[in-house]
């Protein structure tokens, strides 16, 4: 079932505020679109409405974590990451051990237009040494990465989530296997097109695959929910036999997936070639999400046309 | 044993000395705002702050955040004083490898609350702190240092509005109103008047000390924490008159002072002066014990 990741979010932390006591949960009047709403109706002593003021629900959130709280706090991800100076001091420096939630990643969210996007956020907190970077493609692998961030993550981390629904990819009983590139779907034994996806755009990644096959051109998709530490190990294994590498995702090509690809490739001597599908150096604006993908070179089909032209 | 005023007074003086030798030996650093609040801190640490004893901290103990991290070497003066770090590495300020860094860093040394240095950012972690002390049932207060310069940063007054709404009362604020920043007196560069009015308009109570005398300063403190023992709703403001560079007379109210170490000779005169203060201090004081 299609499901939000700011939902499976929402969900995960009433689930986890249960058994983990020092959760707290921090929002900046959006409580109704983050999702943590969710907890504060059920642990209204642990939930903290901070108004519209970012920066001080940022450093409040610190102050909660060196006194041995686990603040998960909520914003939409450009708001809670233009508070940048705060996280960076506050949090990042500091080593605190704080979850930054931000959801309303990308262009996918449509109508609202560009001030509510996340679009350089990956970038940002990428930049920012201790801090771990988290994507989840849905709402069970959402689930997986909160059990994570609350029982075995130390240190601050960043999360990234979406407004849009998006399809159940994450196998059943699939285990977890954190910081680690996710092989989605392989259409045939030997793929020459390695695909690379996080988040939302995994989905369109996998139908991409799936109509290129039917042409008979054959593209293994891989899952990245985690941009920081990236995975290089696994990518350097996996590029071995393909000739070439494509990444996907509803963010700037400046700094997020795409970067953190090439900066891998970059310190192998021969590698295959790449291209960076994603928000290209441009502002987003509003339209329907749908159509927003097609224009920004995201959707299913815009990716299968640039793969066709490439090989 | 707190320390009482006439003895806090000799004290400051000499945590004064020793931060002319550190910024000397540092060659760089803010002896202008340490100045101004060294006073302020070493009343804190030596009379007010409850179980901040270095062999046995107490979990309920009281807590301090130094928001202007520029005045850093007055936080080290009063941590070295009182024995968590060695008088020794107090001339390390500033050096490559140092835990005492330029500004305060919590990683690199533990017993500073907050990594602070970008203005404007400490108020809002101490918040935190007396939110978190208070759902776990401790009594424990915190108190947070702000400059007058600093509060011309938004996040400030996002803080100052927010910690009256969770009725911090544990929360305690000193705002070192020294009247200098480093493009020139507050009043010009960006004017905060009227300070008082304000942050009663936010919710605070607001005391009025000067910041240099010692008795005006404990007995702030002591009305702040009696406020909170009676189950008082309002955080509290305390709105300390200082001067940049006190007790240094070539560095009052010079705002070239703000973030310029004194050179050898500088801190030479510097500390002639203030053993002078001292000797006139002890002996218009009597004996620090009756």
């Amino acid at each position: 079932m299609a499901k939000a990741t700011r939902q499976a979010f929402g969900e995960s932390l009433v689930r986890l505020g249960a058994d983990h006591p020092q959760i707290v949960v921090l929002d900046a009047d959006l409580s109704k679109s983050t999702k943590s709403e969710l907890f504060a109706k059920m642990f209204p002593q642990r939930f903290f409405e901070m108004g519209i003021a970012e920066a001080n629900m940022i450093g409040t959130a610190a102050g909660m974590a060196f006194t041995g709280k686990l603040p998960f706090l909520c914003s939409f991800g450009c708001f809670l990451t233009g508070r940048y100076d705060t996280i960076r001091l506050s949090v990042a420096y500091a080593q605190a051990d704080v979850r930054l939630v931000g959801t309303h990643a990308g262009v996918g969210i449509g109508d609202d237009g560009h001030s509510q996007m996340g679009l350089e956020d990956i970038a940002l907190m990428r930049a920012l040494p201790t801090m771990g970077v988290f994507q989840p493609m849905d709402a069970r692998e959402t689930e997986h990465l909160m059990d994570y961030l609350v029982k075995e993550w130390k240190g601050p981390a960043y999360i990234r989530l979406t407004r849009q629904n998006l399809p159940d990819l994450y196998p059943k009983d699939a285990p977890f296997r954190p910081g680690k590139l996710m092989k989605i779907s392989e259409t045939s034994s030997n793929p020459k097109v390695l695909c690379l996806a996080s988040g939302a755009t995994v989905a369109e990644s996998v139908k991409a695959a799936q109509s290129l096959k039917a042409q008979g051109v054959s593209m293994s998709v891989w899952n990245a929910h985690c941009l920081k530490p990236f995975d290089e190990k696994t990518l350097l294994e996996i590029i071995e036999p393909v000739d070439l590498v494509i990444t996907v995702e509803d963010h700037s090509v400046i700094g997020g997936l795409g970067t953190c690809v090439a900066e891998a490739l970059a310190k192998t001597s021969r590698h295959p070639r790449l291209i960076k599908l994603g928000i290209q150096d441009l502002f987003g604006e509003s339209g329907i999400a749908e159509e927003l993908y097609e224009k920004f070179g995201i959707s299913a089909k815009a990716i299968e046309n640039r793969v066709k032209r490439e090989i | 044993m707190a320390m009482q005023a006439k003895e806090l007074e000799t004290l400051a003086n000499e945590l004064r000395i020793w931060m002319i030798d550190m910024l000397a030996e540092a060659k760089s650093g803010h002896p202008g705002g340490s100045l101004s609040a060294i006073d302020l801190i070493t009343a804190l640490f030596f009379n007010e702050m409850r179980g901040i004893d270095p062999k046995n901290l107490s979990q309920e103990r009281d807590h301090f955040i130094l928001s202007k991290g520029h005045a850093v070497p007055a936080l080290y003066a009063v941590l070295a004083k009182k024995g968590f770090i060695a008088y020794e590495e107090l001339k390390t300020l500033r050096q490559t490898g140092s835990r005492l860094q330029g500004h305060p860093d919590r990683v690199r040394l533990p017993i500073v609350e907050a990594s602070t240095g970008s203005l404007g950012q400490g108020l809002s972690v101490a918040q935190g702190m007396a939110i978190s002390y208070r759902m776990d049932g401790l009594s424990s207060r915190v108190y947070c240092l702000i400059g007058d310069g600093e509060i011309q940063e938004g996040q400030i007054w996002e803080a100052a509005m927010s910690a009256p709404k969770f009725q911090l009362s544990n929360l305690c604020v000193i705002l070192d109103h020294n009247n200098g920043q480093i493009d020139g007196p507050v009043s010009q560069v960006m004017p905060i008047e009227p300070v008082q009015d304000k942050w009663k308009a936010f919710g605070w109570d607001v005391i009025q000390i000067d910041g240099h005398t010692m008795e005006q300063i404990l007995a702030a403190y002591q009305t702040s924490r009696a406020a909170h023992e009676k189950g008082s709703k309002k955080p509290t403001l305390i709105l300390a008159q200082t001067i940049k560079g006190k007790g240094v007379s070539f560095m009052e109210n010079q705002i070239g002072w703000h973030g310029v170490a004194p050179s050898a000779e500088d801190a030479r005169k510097a500390r002639e002066e203030l053993q002078i203060h001292s000797l006139t201090n002890s002996r218009k004081g009597g004996p620090a014990h009756g």
